[in-house]
């Protein structure tokens, strides 16, 4: 694939240097038919030096995982080779299955059931707590 | 249909609303005594609190319902490893409201999402126990007749005493009030306490390890259990517990009215001859938990 001219596909640009292969297997892209190319450590104007993934196929991200990750990147949906949207993503209010809580105290520890849900509780240093007992996860993922 | 699993789900105004109906069932128990008759209340203790489970069925026995319900999990079908939404809602199909205690954090919220009826979260292990705090609200006010203006010392085991978070939650909503944190290093107040609740709500505050420096300035001293297994070594432990003890001798540059409150049952960290001092309040604080139950009780099954 020519990393340059995807036709229609997903750019996921200023990606924090180091971070692109942990967003990959994020996103399960490792599970995808199509091309992907992880750009890593590529110069940048703003960062120094950021990762790029390249996705040849229009599919669904989910944009408040990525957010999560990595709040800074942007995403660039091109269609026929052109940019047609370039969004921006931010920490979401509530993630749901994305991360677990590792409170070995929590009802989620016992009950497999129930859906692992943070909330985000302060926002201007990005903690995210757990609904149910309100612990700080432990690792980012 | 509403639960009460963390203190802050209320408002100061439904907090003054309860503590008003808790007062006025204190004046008028009688016109109390029949307000929930045909209503149950099951007790679902997942774990035993004998004082906790006994307080919300005298709470109900007082407004003329009945109570069902198990004292402990071994006795229950949680035992045969019921999830607690299965078994929220069988016991809601019986009973009219129900009050949960469980050792893991965040069961009682699961239950409020399931239940049919109204939940109250009569503690979650180390996490929330609102009514708990409800009983101190009300105790204050009671005793000092205001929540503004105070000034509050919180003492012993900071880190870990889920009804000093709690009531630090609630009392951070009123004006002028200040907190006096009074404990070992080992178990200060958690920083996230500092961050995510009284800085942004601008609560002014101080740190000591000397109860007695600060004794003159307390509006309210919130006693708490210093446990042994909280240290990582027995020496430190024999050399602080003491420091956290009160007694009449250290109570004596305090204020006349302050007022000595401890969630109870106390081990050793308040000694018996205080129990006469007319500062002591904790025996109050349970006979209060029983009434704010009762308005609890009458709220959330929307009885006037
Ligand atoms: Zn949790």
């Amino acid at each position: 694939m020519n990393i340059d001219s995807i036709r229609n596909g997903i750019v996921i640009d200023h990606i924090e240097a180091g971070k692109g292969m942990d967003i990959y297997h994020f996103l399960r892209l490792d599970e995808l038919d199509c091309s992907v190319a992880i750009i890593k450590n590529a110069a940048s104007r703003k960062m120094g030096k950021k990762d790029i993934i390249k996705i040849d196929s229009a599919l669904d991200i989910d944009l408040d995982a990525l957010g999560y990750i990595d709040p800074d990147v942007s995403v660039n949906i091109i269609e026929n080779g052109e940019l047609v949207r370039k969004m921006h993503v931010e920490l979401p209010e509530k993630i749901t299955n994305i991360i677990k809580c590792n409170n070995p105290r929590c009802i989620t520890s016992v009950e497999q059931e129930i859906p692992h849900i943070f909330k985000l509780t302060d926002r201007s240093r990005g903690v995210y707590r757990c609904i149910y007992c309100e612990s700080v996860p432990k690792h980012k993922m | 249909m509403r639960s009460l699993i963390d203190i802050i789900d209320l408002t100061p105004e439904e907090i003054d609303g309860l503590i008003n109906t808790a007062e006025d069932i204190i004046e008028n128990p009688e016109k109390y005594n029949e307000k929930c008759r045909h209503k149950k209340l099951a007790t679902l203790f997942f774990e035993p609190s004998t004082r906790t489970r006994l307080s919300f069925e005298a709470a109900m026995l007082e407004l003329g319902g009945s109570v069902i319900g198990f004292s402990e999990s071994s006795s229950s079908s949680a035992a045969k490893g019921e999830s607690v939404s299965d078994t929220v809602r069988t016991v809601s199909c019986y009973a009219d409201i129900i009050a949960m205690r469980h050792p893991k954090e965040g069961a009682p919220m699961i239950a409020s999402m399931r239940s049919e009826v109204p939940i109250i979260n009569a503690g979650d292990g180390g996490h929330n126990h609102p009514t708990q705090t409800l009983a101190d609200l009300l105790t204050i006010k009671r005793e000092k007749g205001r929540f503004d203006n105070l000034t509050i010392g919180f003492c012993g085991d900071l880190k870990f005493g889920r009804t000093v978070h709690s009531l630090i939650s609630a009392m951070v909503r009123y004006e002028n009030v200040k907190f006096v944190f009074i404990s070992p290093q080992e178990l200060k107040i958690p920083d996230y306490i500092k961050s995510e609740v009284l800085e942004p709500n601008k609560i002014s505050f101080s740190e000591t390890e000397s109860l007695e420096e600060v004794m003159p300035e307390l509006d309210i001293l919130y006693m708490t259990r210093v446990q042994r297994e909280r240290f990582f070594n027995e020496a430190d432990y024999i050399r602080l517990k003491d420091s956290y003890v009160l007694t009449n001798e250290k109570l004596t540059p305090a204020k006349p009215d302050m007022c000595v409150l401890h969630p109870l049952p106390r081990v050793n960290e308040i000694s018996v001859d205080v129990d006469d001092n007319p500062r002591a309040c904790y025996f109050k604080q349970v006979r209060n938990g029983k009434y704010i139950r009762m308005a609890l009780i009458l709220k959330l099954l929307e009885i006037e």
